[in-house]
C-alpha cells in the first residue's frame, strides 16, 4: 500500500517507557479526560477503568498492527472504531462476570472507551503504522501510563474525599471527610494540582539541566 | 502525488478500491460479531449466577432471618405465581423464607425521584406484623458523603427495622401515612428519623416507600395463603 511510509520503530524499551513519562497519555496529552475526571472518585473505580482501557488498548493496536496492510486507508477509522467497538462490548461482558458492583459504578463510561481518545489515537499514529510487537509495547505503554495516572487521581480523591483507600478507613471516626473533592468539581481540583506540580517540576529540571 | 490526483482516489472513481473497502469492512465486522457472540455465550451463565446473588444478597439484607429466596410474579389480576429461575416478569415480589420454610417476609421493589436522580430502592415487608423490616438502597445517584448516606447511615437505616405501615381494614391504604421527622424526634412507629444535611434525600425514601405501599402491600395480605406455601 502506498501508504505505509512512516515512522517504523523497533520493539524497545523505549516505546514502552515512553508512554508512562514523556509521552504520558493524561498528564502531557490531555487525552481521555472524560473518564479520568468522571470515574476518578475512588481508588477501585480508578483502578478497573484503567484495567478496562488497558486492555482494549493492547487488544485493539494488536488488531489494528496486524491488519494494517490489509485495510485501504480510506476505510481505516471505520475500521478502527469496529475493532475498538468489539473488544469494549468483550471487556464490559468480562467487567460484568468480574463484579457487577464496579460495572454498575463505572455506569456508562465502559460503553464510552469506544470513543477514549486515548485509544483511537494510538491505533492512528502507531499501531496501524508498525508492527505487532512495537504495538503492543506501546499499548501496554500508553496503558500503564493512563493506569498510573487515573489511579494517582482516584487514590488521592479517595483518601481526601472520602477517608479511606480501597474502601478501608485510614483515619479515625474523628476525620470529617472533604466531600467536594469525590465530586466532579474536585476531579477538577485534584488533575489542575497533578499538572501544576508536574510542569513545576519539569520547569526546574529545565532549568537544571541548562 | 499532487492535489489534483489525489481528488480523483475516490471510491466512485476506481471501483476496484471501492471493492476492496467493502471486503476488509464486512471482513472485520464479520469478526466481530461471531468474537462478540462467542464471549456473550462464553460469560452468560457467569453474569447470571452473579445478578442472582446481587439479588439473594439484597432480599437477605432487608429480610432478617431468610435462609431461601423465591421469585413470583404479580399477574395482571392481582395473582401471585412462582417464577421460573431465568423468566423475566413486569411486577415481581421476593417471598424469603427461614429454616423451617417458614415465611419470613416478603420484599418488595420501589422506586422515585430523589435529589439528583431515580432512586430505586428494595423494602422488606413482614405482613404478620405488618411492619417494613428492612430497606436497602438499589441504585441511587445521591451525592457522595451527603445524600448517599440514606444507604449507609446505621441511624438512618435503624428506622426501618420495625416501621408500621399497618393497613386500613378496607386496604385502600396505610393506617398512619409515614412521616419523615427531624433527626432525634421520631416517637411514632410510623416515623422516620431523617439525616441532617440529607433531608430531602431522606423525604424521598419516606414518599416512595408511602407512595409503594398502598399500590403493593394489599397485594401482599390478598395472596397471603400463596405466599405461605413455599413451592
Amino acid at each position: 500500500m502506498q501508504d505505509m511510509a512512516g515512522q517504523t520503530a523497533a520493539p524497545t524499551l523505549e516505546t514502552f517507557l515512553e508512554g508512562i513519562w514523556k509521552e504520558n497519555p493524561v498528564f502531557i496529552h490531555l487525552l481521555g479526560m472524560c473518564p479520568v475526571l468522571a470515574v476518578s472518585n475512588s481508588a477501585v473505580n480508578a483502578l478497573s477503568m484503567g484495567l478496562a482501557t488497558t486492555f482494549v488498548l493492547v487488544l485493539s493496536n494488536i488488531v489494528v498492527s496486524s491488519i494494517r496492510n490489509l485495510v485501504p486507508s480510506q476505510v481505516r477509522i471505520a475500521m478502527f472504531i469496529m475493532v475498538i467497538a468489539t473488544f469494549v462490548t468483550v471487556a464490559e461482558y468480562l467487567l460484568q462476570t468480574i463484579s457487577l458492583e464496579i460495572y454498575a459504578a463505572l455506569g456508562a463510561y465502559v460503553p464510552l472507551i469506544v470513543v477514549n481518545c486515548i485509544i483511537l489515537g494510538r491505533a492512528e499514529s502507531f499501531a496501524s503504522k508498525n508492527p505487532i510487537l512495537p504495538s503492543i509495547l506501546d499499548g501496554l505503554g500508553t496503558g500503564v501510563g493512563f493506569i498510573i495516572a487515573i489511579f494517582m487521581m482516584g487514590a488521592l480523591r479517595e483518601i481526601l474525599g472520602s477517608g479511606s483507600l480501597f474502601g478501608v478507613a485510614l483515619f479515625g471516626d474523628q476525620f470529617e471527610p472533604w466531600v467536594v473533592m469525590i465530586l466532579p468539581s474536585g476531579g477538577f481540583f485534584v488533575l489542575g494540582f497533578i499538572l501544576l506540580i508536574l510542569a513545576w517540576t519539569q520547569e526546574r529540571m529545565k532549568g537544571e539541566a541548562k | 502525488m499532487s492535489e489534483a490526483e489525489q481528488k480523483t482516489e475516490t471510491p466512485e472513481a476506481n471501483p476496484a478500491r471501492s471493492g476492496e473497502m467493502i471486503r476488509a469492512l464486512v471482513g472485520v465486522a464479520a469478526v466481530s460479531g461471531i468474537l462478540i457472540s462467542v464471549v456473550f455465550q462464553w460469560t452468560l451463565p457467569a453474569i447470571k449466577a452473579n445478578r442472582a446473588e446481587a439479588l439473594q444478597k439484597a432480599v437477605f439484607a432487608v429480610i432478617p432471618g431468610v435462609k431461601t429466596v423465591v421469585t413470583f410474579e404479580v399477574t395482571q389480576e392481582g395473582k401471585l405465581v412462582a417464577l421460573k429461575e431465568d423468566k423475566e416478569a413486569e411486577e415481581k415480589m421476593y417471598a424469603g423464607y427461614d429454616q423451617q420454610g417458614q415465611l419470613a417476609g416478603v420484599a418488595l421493589e420501589a422506586q422515585g425521584q430523589g435529589y439528583q436522580d431515580v432512586i430505586k430502592i428494595l423494602y422488606g415487608y413482614n405482613p404478620e406484623k405488618e411492619h417494613v423490616v428492612g430497606i436497602n438502597i438499589l441504585d441511587s445517584k445521591e451525592t457522595p458523603g451527603l445524600g448517599d448516606k440514606i444507604g449507609k447511615d446505621p441511624k438512618f437505616l435503624a428506622n426501618f427495622e420495625a416501621l408500621d405501615v399497618r393497613l386500613k381494614e378496607d386496604r385502600s391504604g396505610a393506617v398512619h401515612p409515614l412521616e419523615v421527622v427531624k433527626q432525634g424526634t421520631k416517637s411514632k412507629a410510623w416515623q422516620i428519623d431523617s439525616i441532617t444535611g440529607a433531608t430531602i434525600s431522606s423525604k424521598a425514601v419516606g414518599k416512595i416507600l408511602n407512595a409503594s405501599v398502598p399500590q403493593r402491600l394489599p397485594v401482599v395480605q390478598k395472596n397471603l395463603d400463596t405466599l405461605k406455601e413455599k413451592p
